[in-house]
């Protein structure tokens, strides 16, 4: 079959591989409909997250058709329509039994590496480099589902294909961090980064009942976005304040809740975001922290905040003091998708989630390399590149 | 900063990793750290079962049977409701004293395969199977460090780690 893989550092290649095979009693093989781009594929191309080998498949967030199932699925027939979360959990360790699925003990077969990295593995992801499973991603004509029951999802009649797509990462996962929170009625939610990820959190955070939401990035088109198919207010920071335009729009108090969407290659203005490019480029940090910092400065005092962009080792200039002294509680997660999930399909079917304006460019597989260049480099308004693997 | 650059660099990074995984010898400054007698020091799985349910299964036994009989196991009830502590450790020596570098080559390959077998009771009595991964789909391969290095530390992956 054709995937798109990674070759290195900023490279992709559209090439043949070997199709997928039943492996376990538990897993299905899905012909892929839709797989799109992913912010956090970016730090994988770029080779920010250190455990990618040539020839790794890319992607992970994608729906597509069962065409093979295991013995022991029980959930699924061939034939069904599916959307599957990018992360791979068990459904019966202690972790997945407290809806902290993307914790799962037991959906990483390489636990050793997160282990010896942070202290403790975390659960298995498609396609995000072998430290978490080396599991072949979705950018390909077949895909291997392990633990299908668990992690496959039929799609609703009345719901697209393209709806559905973002049931898989960027609607969970902003409806993790709106969720774990711990948004109230009446708060005032801040996220940063526009992208997929920070346009579902937003919405995922009005839904739960804040009153003010507001999304901070520099790209028009996504702002436009956000004002368009959100509904919230919006900051342009390459041309306002942040810290004082949301004092202004808080009475002075800050945000209750800032949900920091962005990650480890934040961008930003002014000379630490200058200090943040130049220790990562060196490699003495290995992310970049511009808008975490920037959250905790602007979060209301005694406020929560929440960092759902992919961060992957240590930062520098971490302002603790604030976070200890204003009394912020600080929480982050990978998305714990099997949660959420059938209730967000139930809310696209329900129209009040929009996701297909995130799919700007909807290409076949072989214009992969385009695809990734264009997203790269926000070309062409690009929020996500959709690709189409059996066109 | 070029793509060589990044590529030497995380190579670096990654073969640094694999070396620390393979030696065992990263540890949190903060962590608990070496025990003074590694042979006493219980290694744990928390499995999401009552002690019976873990005991019935049949798991502990084939674990006892295939890592032989210098490894000591036990169940404890875990606390907080989170199921059973699953435990081993080695019991005997090794080989004699005098050949301490085979002793210590012999301990750390018995405790690779106590990790591996912790883990792996773990996924059959929680899941019903061991989750594979390989053969998994992949494009050309290219033959670098960096590429040693993370397929090293994969090879190792449930056999090395803090556990």
């Amino acid at each position: 079959m054709k995937a798109l893989c990674w070759a290195g550092v900023n490279e992709v290649d559209v090439e043949t591989v070997d199709d997928p095979t039943i492996l376990n009693d538990r897993d299905v093989i899905v012909k892929v409909r839709l797989s799109t781009t992913c912010g956090s594929d970016l730090h994988l191309l770029g080779g920010y997250i250190p455990t990618m080998r040539a020839g790794d498949v890319l992607g992970h967030e994608f729906m597509g058709e069962v065409v093979e199932i295991g013995p022991a699925v029980k959930k699924h027939r061939v034939g069904d329509r599916v959307v599957v979360c990018s992360f791979i959990a068990c459904g019966q360790c202690w972790y997945c039994t407290h809806d902290l699925y993307s914790l799962c003990d037991n959906g990483n077969p390489n636990p050793a590496i997160t282990e010896t990295m942070w202290g403790s593995p975390i659960g298995g992801c498609f396609a995000y480099s072998h430290a978490l499973g080396g599991f072949a991603g979705s950018h390909a004509e077949y895909i291997r589902v392990p633990l299908a029951d668990q992690g496959a999802f039929p799609v609703p009649d009345g719901v697209s294909d393209l709806s559905a797509l973002f049931a898989s990462d960027a609607a969970p996962t902003g409806w993790t961090g709106a969720d774990l929170a711990g948004i109230t009625p009446g708060d005032t939610v801040a996220v940063w980064g526009a992208g997929g990820v920070g346009q579902m959190a937003a919405r995922a955070a009005m839904l739960l009942g804040a009153e003010q939401v507001i999304v901070i990035d520099r790209l028009p088109e996504r702002l436009e976005q956000v004002r368009t198919f959100v509904g919230a207010e919006t900051i342009d920071y390459s041309s306002d304040n942040v810290q004082s335009e949301l004092k202004e729009r808080t009475g002075g108090r800050g945000p209750d809740v800032c949900i920091e969407a962005v990650g480890m290659e934040a961008h930003g203005t002014g000379p630490a975001y200058l200090f943040d490019q130049v220790k990562q480029q060196l490699r003495l940090q290995s992310d970049r922290p511009t808008a975490l910092r920037e959250a905790i400065y602007a979060c209301r005092k005694g406020g929560s905040l929440f960092a759902l962009g992919v961060f992957g080792g240590v930062i520098d200039k971490f302002p603790f003091g604030a976070v200890m002294n204003k009394g912020l509680t600080l929480r982050g997660a990978q998305q714990h998708g099997h949660r959420y999930i059938p209730t967000i399909l139930e809310r696209i079917a329900a129209g009040d989630i929009d996701t297909e304006h995130l799919a700007t460019h909807i290409l076949p597989l072989s214009d992969g390399r385009r695809g990734y260049e264009m997203f790269k480099n926000k070309e062409d308004g690009c929020v996500r590149a959709v690709f189409q693997p059996a066109s | 900063m070029n793509r060589r650059t990044v590529g030497v660099t995380a190579a670096a990074i990654a073969g640094g990793a694999a070396i620390l995984i393979a030696q065992g010898r990263f540890r949190s400054p903060s962590g608990a750290g070496e025990a003074a007698d590694p042979r006493s020091r219980w290694r744990s799985v928390t499995v999401n079962r009552t002690a019976e349910e873990v005991a019935a299964g049949g798991q502990v036994d084939e674990m006892h049977s295939a890592l032989g009989g210098d490894v000591e196991i036990d169940l404890r009830t875990a606390p907080g409701d989170k199921g059973t502590e699953l435990r081993a450790r080695l019991r005997a020596e090794g080989p004699s004293a005098d050949d301490s570098r085979r002793g210590a080559d012999h301990e750390r390959e018995r405790t690779r395969q106590l990790r591996r077998a912790l883990r792996e009771a773990k996924q059959m009595i929680e899941v019903g199977e061991v989750l594979r991964v390989d053969p998994t789909p992949h494009g050309r391969r290219k033959t670098t460090p960096f590429g040693a290095a993370v397929e090293f530390a994969t090879d190792r992956g449930p056999e090395e780690g803090l556990l």
